[in-house]
């Protein structure tokens, strides 16, 4: 790392947000469940009060995440800082195959925001959380000296139930399985990007912001026991960030087709107009299924059928051959490597 | 999407892979000018869809990978004089000088702020009446003429506390330089297309003329590219080497008058130093003498320290089309995109960086 600065690449999402939590973070909290390193942890709950060192020999299993939310502008095409909060936590809780039960809320918030401001984020949080059917069940609030913090930001944690069996992770990825991607990809980094300032333009861009525990819960309803083996949502750095994630954490090949991964046309223009790839741009209502090769019909019946996954694609295939690695295979038909998003494409997206 | 689509369809790519199938007898060296060629090359994966016989070097043309450690130097130097501002186009901001980076200059307090036009430069000027903006002018001819522009409207508006520091380079006389080196020997080259635009494709009429090399001025979509590489082995196993124009759409034969006039108006030509290159004559543009109020080079006396050259890197080799990037023994090893030693692993347009992102399989 550079001269023991932290950069705002380090909160890119990318190959230094990796470093740092590799490099700082692992080294200093290093556990086994933190080195699960999924969107969510993943914990067996301790059996009995008196003694929390005997575990329950069988699941109910917890699923326990947290994310901060620091996105400009406070409110966007699409959605706000509010409802972001609450859906990228309900979204970290349901790759893990869990159903979020419980969230809770910390507002740290700049001196002189609008009341008005405050009012109409809570409010989205609110209508959000109902209609993921997911309560906001403890909160905290800070007010900071102006300068000290960007109007607002908001940190969200959640808590949800594995259900039995359900064994979705990071590293459960085999050669010959299914990836599969609920929708198009770009639409939430390129809305907010459009919406910054100097870069202000007219578009039709709506952020995908969403909760998408329900469309997990129905992917799991769909797919025999054990089909279903990895789950997460392309958020920042994209999707070509978090296959080579999957890739890496189950030390097997990912082979992607161009053409199959559905992009806006107002996306890719924005993209073409400002030099970025669409598949290093983040997403707020996305997910990757990756499934055994007998459920992908079934898979993608399940996502095609619920409002969040109308769109649903196959993109490509887990592969034995150049274990993590990601290799896309391009419209003219050559072959190339996509890697995971290095330095930083946006500032501040979610 | 519209007017893009046309130019990466596979089909029409596949007939012009044929005709250059067909085509190219004996293997041939071209010289991609343009780091966007490069990137686009890579992106599409041409390279390995191009029959064995052609061998497409990178050239010099990236900006930021261009631009000598003594100049960064000295733009880090300034963004570090307190209460100034220095703006800048982003890719410059990662690229490593001697000691440090702007990005690390603005980590540890420097006041650098990306724009992605002039235009927000001069606002910011505006916005801070009270504070120095300067604007880090990197670019060739493509850029060049808009930050003219600024200097020019800055001096309407008597916008007395915004200046730049040119680093502005002009493209022609590098490639003489590449090509008086003698030291890689090349059978056409593919020419920059937004380059030409402004300057023209009558501004390539010395490469037949007096180098016997035929040019193909080419856009960036994997079609362009193709099509000038189809009309290069034409014109190679042709003998008549000419300039050819597959970038018709948007490049005419005299160029832009407005914007060279409003270069013109703001700028002067002069030696400058380019990294690989070293100093060439007649290739840089310095701010005219009666725009001194606007010349950051004048304004500010910085001490930028000894230049000091990264040890191993061989960017300068890259920039002259004698390495590809994989031959350097710190590609993609300890030169990195995340730890970048030379530019070219930095820049959106350096080759590096083009052959680390879009790597072909082992």
């Amino acid at each position: 790392m550079s001269k023991d600065l932290i950069l705002l690449a380090h909160g890119s999402g990318g190959r230094l947000s990796h470093d740092l939590v590799e490099r700082l973070f692992l080294k200093h909290f290093g556990n086994p469940v933190l080195l699960q390193l999924d969107d969510s942890a993943v914990v067996d709950l301790p059996a009995s009060q008196d003694d929390p060192r005997r575990f329950v020999a069988s699941p109910p299993r917890i699923a326990f995440s947290t994310d901060s939310y620091v996105v400009s502008p406070l409110v966007f095409p699409g959605g706000d800082i509010g409802k972001l909060a609450v859906c990228g936590t309900v979204n970290d809780l349901s790759m893990s195959g869990a159903r979020p039960l419980w969230l809770s809320a910390g507002f740290i918030i700049e001196e002189g925001l609008p009341f008005d401001d405050l009012e109409g984020v809570v409010a989205s949080m609110a209508a959000t959380a109902a209609s993921a059917g997911v309560p906001i069940v403890t909160g905290d609030t800070k007010v900071v000296d102006r300068g000290s913090a960007d109007k607002l930001f908001i940190n969200t944690a959640g808590v949800g139930l594995v259900p039995p069996g359900t064994t979705v992770a990071g590293d459960q990825a085999q050669p010959g399985d299914v990836i599969l991607l609920n929708g198009t990809i770009g639409d939430h980094g390129m809305t907010i990007m459009t919406q910054r300032e100097g870069l202000q333009f007219a578009s039709p861009l709506v952020s995908d912001c969403a909760p998408l525990n329900g469309l997990v819960a129905d992917l799991l309803q769909a797919l025999p026991a054990g089909s279903l083996h990895c789950l997460r949502d392309p958020t920042r750095g994209g999707l070509a960030t978090a296959l080579n994630e999957l890739a890496t954490r189950s030390q097997v090949g990912i082979e992607i087709d161009e053409t199959s991964v559905p992009v806006r046309e107002p996306v890719r223009a924005a993209c073409e107009l400002l030099g970025l790839d669409p598949l290093y741009v983040a997403n707020e209502g996305k997910l990757i299924a990756i499934v055994a090769p007998e459920a992908a019909g079934a898979a993608l019946a399940a996502l095609r059928a619920h409002r969040y996954g109308q769109e649903a694609t196959i993109v490509g295939h887990v592969v034995e051959a150049h274990p993590g690695r990601v290799v896309l295979r391009t419209a003219l038909g050559a072959r190339r490597i996509v890697d995971m998003l290095v330095g930083e494409q946006l500032p501040r997206i979610c | 999407m519209k007017y893009v689509d046309e130019f990466r369809n596979p089909a029409l790519a596949r007939q012009l892979l044929h005709r250059i199938e067909q085509r190219s007898q004996r293997p041939v060296r071209l010289m991609e000018f343009c780091g966007g060629h490069t990137h686009a090359i890579m992106r599409y994966g041409l390279r390995s869809l191009l029959p064995p016989t052609v061998d497409l070097r990178s050239g010099p043309g990236c900006p930021v990978c261009v631009t000598a450690n003594a100049d960064l130097d000295r733009a880090i130097a300034l963004a570090r004089v307190p209460g100034l501002i220095l703006t800048t186009f982003g890719d410059m901001v990662r690229v490593p000088g001697s000691r440090e980076s702007l990005q690390d200059a603005k980590a540890g307090g420097a006041d650098v702020r990306l724009v992605y036009s002039t235009l927000d430069a001069l606002k910011i000027a505006r916005e801070n009446p009270a504070r120095p903006v300067v604007f880090l002018g990197v670019g060739f001819e493509t850029t060049a003429p808009t930050v003219a522009a600024a200097i020019l409207q800055a001096q309407a508006e008597g916008l007395d506390n915004f200046s730049v520091l040119s680093l502005h380079k002009l493209t022609p006389p590098a490639t003489r330089a590449i090509l008086d080196s003698g030291e890689i020997a090349l059978d056409g080259i593919i020419g920059p297309g937004h380059v030409t635009t402004i300057i023209g494709a009558g501004a390539w009429a010395f490469l037949p003329e007096e180098y016997n090399l035929p040019v193909a001025v080419a856009g960036f979509e994997p079609l362009d590219i193709l099509r000038a590489v189809a009309d290069l082995i034409d014109m190679i196993e042709d003998g008549s080497p000419a300039v050819s124009n597959s970038y018709a759409r948007s490049v005419s034969r005299q160029g832009n008058p407005t914007a060279v006039d409003i270069m013109g108006r703001a700028f002067q030509t002069g030696a400058a130093e380019w990294r690989g290159l070293g100093a060439v004559p007649a290739s840089g543009l310095s701010i005219r003498p009666g725009l001194v109020q606007f010349d950051a080079a004048h304004l500010y006396q910085v001490d930028p320290g000894p230049t000091k050259e990264h040890k191993g890197c061989r960017c300068g080799d890259v920039l002259r089309g004698t390495f590809t990037p994989p031959e350097c023994p710190l590609f993609g090893k300890a030169c990195t995109p995340i730890r970048p030693i030379g530019p070219c692993m930095v820049s959106a347009e350096g080759a590096c960086a083009a052959y680390y992102q879009f790597g072909q399989e082992e």
